[in-house]
């Protein structure tokens, strides 16, 4: 079942992710500093939400520099793929009934197939920078990703095994009875992890790391190439927001209000506990990081999908 | 792990704490009354300068941002003829209010002096210069000095006999 409005749908997501996205730099900034004992930026227009019209016209004036030393085509090429590929995951979000843009029956492979790849901006950034800093981001990335993505799947296989189903909006039809956090909870926080490290969230920022590596994969870009950084990174957190509140909140179900409005209640609320993760953890050391990928996440999401599969057969049977 | 739920929590009830941001334009700082701002030149209780120039607060100055050049009247009373203060390379650091013999000196809970241009700073001795005796009210320097100028003789100052007559071989 596709959407009755196609090209209406792709307009309206596309043009909501997108401001979201933007409106997220202010949100961030905000929020943070509410936790924070501050105010934030509250000078620019009512609530200073015009702080990010401002924050758009510097990025867009500023210099777009590509240093001579860079690989150019890469270089240019690897901001794109991070906006690219989160926005492509967002074709099969289904934000209401009848609000997808393309209701693909392994939506949820494809989302992570989608996120897998964008790891390639990342990398390929730290490695045509040719700046020994940019380099070690990418690395970084590269190795956080490759133990990250590994349980980040398996901890949504339990919510597959008890929706009998790869389609997104069947995982949503599937919870009206009861939401997955609740068998699932194990799924859940470890889907939350996988996540924050996914987009390169604090506290699991390691890529970039400014207190250790300048800015560590995008310390060789400027301008709007920065700024597509920048978005991809929001729109990351806004998709794993999305994500959680579809696998495991139930999506748009909800009592009286109407269907979108409950999806974006519930994805707010999870993009605010993304900002307040980062207001309140430090950034672990990167060989705590992989350990803990490895030795902790890993084996806790086997045992998860484990039990959930002997359980569902039992019940089954 | 318990410690990183706790951590998320403490952090959550801060947004019911109280701002320490002063939204400064707005609602102003407040300024201890010894704070160490612009800095400024007094005058006696009567209305005359009080500075000597002496050169001690240039001489103290670690900048030296401090330029003077000191005259005298025709009845012998010594002032600055010109005082001139390079606020672009001022640290406000207090010295020269410190090496000030005559309490001339001072610097006041002022530190608004944005300019757009550079020489604009350099403050001169009539913008420096101000109508009272700044924190020292009742200080007069020249009516405790042993000093002789126009109207106070030998003698005649607060707390001084009069003078000895060095001729005279009676105590």
């Amino acid at each position: 079942m596709t959407s009755p409005y196609p090209i209406l749908s792709i307009l309206g997501i596309l043009i909501v992710t997108l401001t979201l996205a933007a409106g997220l730099i202010w949100l961030e900034r905000r929020l943070l500093a509410l936790w924070q004992d501050r105010y934030g930026p509250n000078r620019v227009g009512p609530f200073g939400l015009l702080q990010v019209l401002a924050d758009m016209i510097k990025i867009f004036f500023k210099e777009d520099w590509i240093p001579p030393f860079a690989d150019k085509a890469v270089f240019v090429a690897a901001p794109a793929i991070i906006v690219v590929t989160v926005l492509m995951s967002f074709a099969v979000v289904p934000v209401a009934p009848g609000i997808i843009v393309s209701d693909l029956d392994v939506g949820l492979l494809f989302v992570l197939a989608m996120s897998s790849l964008g790891v390639y901006s990342v990398v390929l950034a730290g490695w045509s920078s040719d700046n020994k800093y940019a380099l070690l981001g990418g690395v970084r990335a590269a190795a956080q990703m490759l133990s990250y993505e590994v349980f980040m799947g398996l901890s949504l296989m339990g919510v597959v095994l008890l929706a009998g189903s790869f389609n997104l909006t069947a995982i949503v039809e599937a919870q009206r009875n009861l939401w997955f956090v609740a068998p699932q909870f194990l799924g859940f926080v470890l889907f939350l992890i996988a996540g924050a490290a996914e987009t390169r969230r604090l506290p699991f920022d390691l890529p970039e790391a400014e207190s250790e590596l300048i800015a560590g994969f995008h310390s060789e870009y400027s301008g709007m190439k920065f700024g597509m950084f920048f978005v991809g990174e929001y729109l990351g957190v806004i998709l794993i927001s999305c994500l959680i509140t579809i696998l495991f909140f139930g999506g748009w179900l909800g009592p009286v209000l109407p269907p979108i409005v409950w999806f974006l209640i519930k994805v707010m609320f999870f993009i605010a506990f993304f900002i307040l993760m980062r207001a309140a953890l430090p950034r672990p050391r990167f060989d705590q990081l992989m350990s803990w990928g490895w030795k902790l996440m890993l084996p806790l999401a086997l045992a998860n999908l484990l039990i959930t599969g002997a359980v569902v057969l039992a019940w089954r049977s | 792990m318990f410690s990183v739920v706790r951590t998320i929590w403490y952090v959550l009830l801060h947004m019911f704490h109280k701002r320490i941001t002063v939204q400064y334009p707005d609602e102003k700082p407040y300024l201890a009354p010894r704070y160490r701002g612009r800095i400024i030149l007094s005058r006696d209780p009567d209305g005359g300068e009080r500075c000597v120039a002496c050169y001690l607060c240039a001489a103290a100055c670690p900048v030296d941002c401090i330029a003077l050049q000191a005259t005298e009247d025709p009845t012998g009373r010594r002032y600055p003829e010109f005082f001139r203060i390079n606020f672009s390379r001022c640290i406000f650091c207090g010295f020269c209010e410190e090496a000030c013999p005559t309490y001339a000196i001072q610097l006041t809970p002022d530190f608004e002096m944005g300019e757009y241009q550079r020489p604009n700073l350099v403050y001169e001795k009539e913008d420096l210069l101000i109508n009272g005796p700044g924190k020292y009210p009742g200080y007069n320097f020249w009516r405790v000095c042993g000093v002789q100028i126009g109207g106070k003789d030998k003698g005649e100052a607060e707390n001084e006999g009069p003078p000895v007559d060095i001729h005279s071989l009676l105590p």
